[in-house]
């Protein structure tokens, strides 16, 4: 095993049960990975295969029944909700299927608001929500409202959203899902560069396998375990 | 930061603009009730005030006990007669006293009849100074009653408009009381009210005869000497009129009283009622705060998802209650600001429309600025608790299960 790099997150024999009355149903079931600094990580499967779970378990919005989750080597699995949302808010970069935009702000106000949790100067957001949404080709449409975007705009909105806290992670849940296959190349293109230039760890779920050729290393997941890992980790 | 968290719920609020007006308009209500009625209340009171002091601090009324200053309803065998205006004329202390007696009297004029009050008065000189004084009247036009005027009379300012009997009463007018005839000598200016404006004066010796009272006062009026306290003149007196009356202490069948008296009755009565319907309209205002509440607990339901989003953009339990709780907040705040332009604007229209009708004596309003400032914190306060529980529920949403709610 090279040991060189560290994890970036670790989880450690994580089930997730959830308990409907009397039947308890267990969405993940023993699982065990390792996610390193600057990999591009596909999390693949059919539905129900427990993609979702994963995806808040690894992006620490909810934590696990049983085991454990490491990020840069400290345990998370036992923090209260506050404290997973100021690590979320400083280290993780959310992209949703549905943009998850705020319907009554403008862009630059969407691309700016996670930066107010983490008490960043009114300023130095503007100037840093502004650059962002120019990185993502949207420099023109920073008073725009959500529905006067195009869906891949939205989703460039988002994108640029989850950059304003410079978090080492993006996690992105079917960024893709719901655009069409132009808008769908370029958000990807632009997670790629995302993931090239600034050297992002990028970790999206998806049902999609022509997306796979993106990936460093692609985790195929069926019925709440890991299947298989494809790829090979970058050194 | 600070900021963001009142631009935000601002925007929300924006959004949904007929729900907001909606929860508004009950807030609105409780607080325009609550600034109206205070402002009237204290309106009321400042006329109070305002009369007492035009009264002087220098008078003692004593009346029989039983009766009050309002006159001429007494049915009690107890009265006050000449011997009591001498005894109390002769009291140390007291420059000057008088008596006069009032009651409801039969007017005709222009061949129409109406009930209005009628008082006796006295002619002399300095008897007449002190009635003018302490009962505010002042002359219009024409003379005063004066000694030697056995069947005349001044009427109140009322006479001088056409609606009491259907014609304007002049100086020189035959005028009917209890069917004797008198000739209207002069006419007061308006008092303010309209049961003194609509009455009508004639000599005391005319009264005691047309009314069968030979010796009967309903109200001595008496003025204490400048430097005297008047409190203890009218200890004085009321020693005095104990004696010639051969009533015990504590037993008295009259009463005396100073305008410091009155208008601490006066504003003791005013005082409760007040309470009472600010009590009132604080219910109105409770409501209003349940309205908010329940919007609350609508927005949190309706923004599920959204709030799941910020939690996972980072937003901690304290942001999301502080979000809630301005908006909230802001409901109170917003339904307070135009609750208090709406209530000043009734209490000043419910002013205008008392001195259009029964003239300026029975308000004094004034804006208090105070009062503004504190409704507006009230109001801010009730929104913010109002949203406390349903700022909380959002708070504690689980990050996972509103992310998946639609």
């Amino acid at each position: 095993m090279n040991k060189m790099k560290k994890s970036l997150i670790k989880l450690k024999d994580v089930w997730k049960t959830y308990q409907m009355g009397e039947i308890s149903l267990d969405v993940l079931k023993g699982i065990s990975l390792e996610i390193y600094p600057g990999e591009f990580i596909l999390i693949i499967g059919p539905s129900g295969s427990g993609k979702s779970t994963l995806m808040n378990q690894v992006g620490i919005l909810d934590t696990p029944s049983k085991g454990n989750i490491f990020l840069e080597g400290k345990d998370i699995s036992k923090l209260d909700e506050s404290g997973l949302a100021q690590i979320r808010g400083k280290k993780i970069g959310f992209i949703f299927q549905q943009f998850n935009l705020l319907s009554t702000l403008s862009a630059l106000e969407n691309v700016t608001l996670p930066a107010i949790f983490q008490n960043l100067p009114e300023e130095k957001r503007k100037k840093r929500g502004t650059q962002l949404l120019t990185q993502v080709g949207l420099g023109d449409r920073l008073h725009h409202k959500p529905t006067e975007l195009s869906g891949g705009q939205q989703q460039r909105v988002a994108i640029a959203r989850s950059l304003i806290n410079n978090p080492e992670i993006l996690l992105a849940d079917e960024p893709t899902g719901n655009l069409d296959s132009t808008s769908g190349k370029q958000v990807m293109q632009l997670l790629s560069d995302l993931h090239k230039k600034e050297k992002k760890t990028i970790i999206l779920i998806t049902h999609d396998h022509e997306l796979v050729k993106f990936a460093d290393r692609t985790i195929h997941l069926k019925d709440g375990m890991v299947l298989k890992i494809t790829g090979k980790r970058r050194r | 930061m600070i900021k963001d968290f009142i631009l935000l719920p601002l925007k929300e609020m924006r959004r949904r603009k007929l729900r907001s007006w909606l929860t508004l308009i009950g807030v609105i209500i409780g607080m325009a009730a609550v600034v109206s009625l205070i402002t009237l209340g204290q309106g009321l009171e400042n006329a109070i005030a305002d009369q007492f002091d035009a009264l002087g601090n220098d008078k003692l009324f004593i009346t029989a006990k039983g009766n009050s200053l309002t006159p001429g309803l007494s049915i009690d065998a107890v009265k006050i007669t000449q011997k009591d205006l001498d005894v109390v004329r002769s009291t140390s202390g007291i420059k000057e006293a008088t008596g006069l007696i009032f009651s409801t009297a039969r007017v005709e004029f222009n061949d129409n009849v109406r009930y209005f009050f009628v008082s006796g008065m006295p002619t002399e000189l300095e008897e007449r100074k002190l009635i003018g004084e302490s009962q505010s009247y002042h002359l219009l036009k024409g003379r005063w009653l004066e000694s030697g005027d056995n069947f005349k009379a001044v009427a109140g300012f009322l006479y001088t408009e056409d609606n009491l009997f259907g014609k304007e009463a002049d100086l020189g007018d035959k005028i009917l009381i209890q069917d004797t005839s008198f000739k209207l000598v002069g006419f007061w200016e308006r008092i303010g009210s309209p049961p003194d404006d609509q009455s009508i004066s004639i000599p005391i010796d005319a009264y005691q005869e047309i009314f069968n009272k030979p010796d009967e006062f309903g109200l001595l009026i008496a003025q204490t000497n400048t430097g005297d306290d008047p409190e203890k003149v009218a200890a004085q007196v009321e020693k005095e009129l104990r004696k010639s009356r051969n009533v015990e202490e504590g037993k008295e069948d009259f009463s005396i009283e100073t305008p410091a008296e009155l208008a601490e009755t006066f504003s003791t009565i005013l005082n409760i009622v007040q309470w009472v319907l600010i009590g009132i309209a604080g219910i109105s205002l409770f409501v209003g705060g349940i309205g908010i509440m329940n919007t609350m607990y609508t927005a949190v339901l309706q923004r599920t998802k959204q709030i799941g989003v910020l939690k996972a953009l980072g937003a901690q339990r304290k942001h999301i209650l502080t979000l809630f709780l301005i908006e909230s907040g802001f409901y109170g705040l917003g339904g307070g600001l135009i609750g208090v332009a709406i209530g000043l604007f009734f209490a000043k229209m419910v002013e205008f429309a008392l001195v259009a009708a029964i003239g300026p004596a029975f308000l004094s309003l004034e804006i208090n600025l105070w009062l503004i400032v504190g409704t507006l914190i009230f109001s801010f306060v009730v929104g913010c608790l109002s949203g406390i529980a349903p700022a909380r529920r959002a708070s504690r949403l689980n990050p996972v299960d509103s992310l998946r709610y639609e």
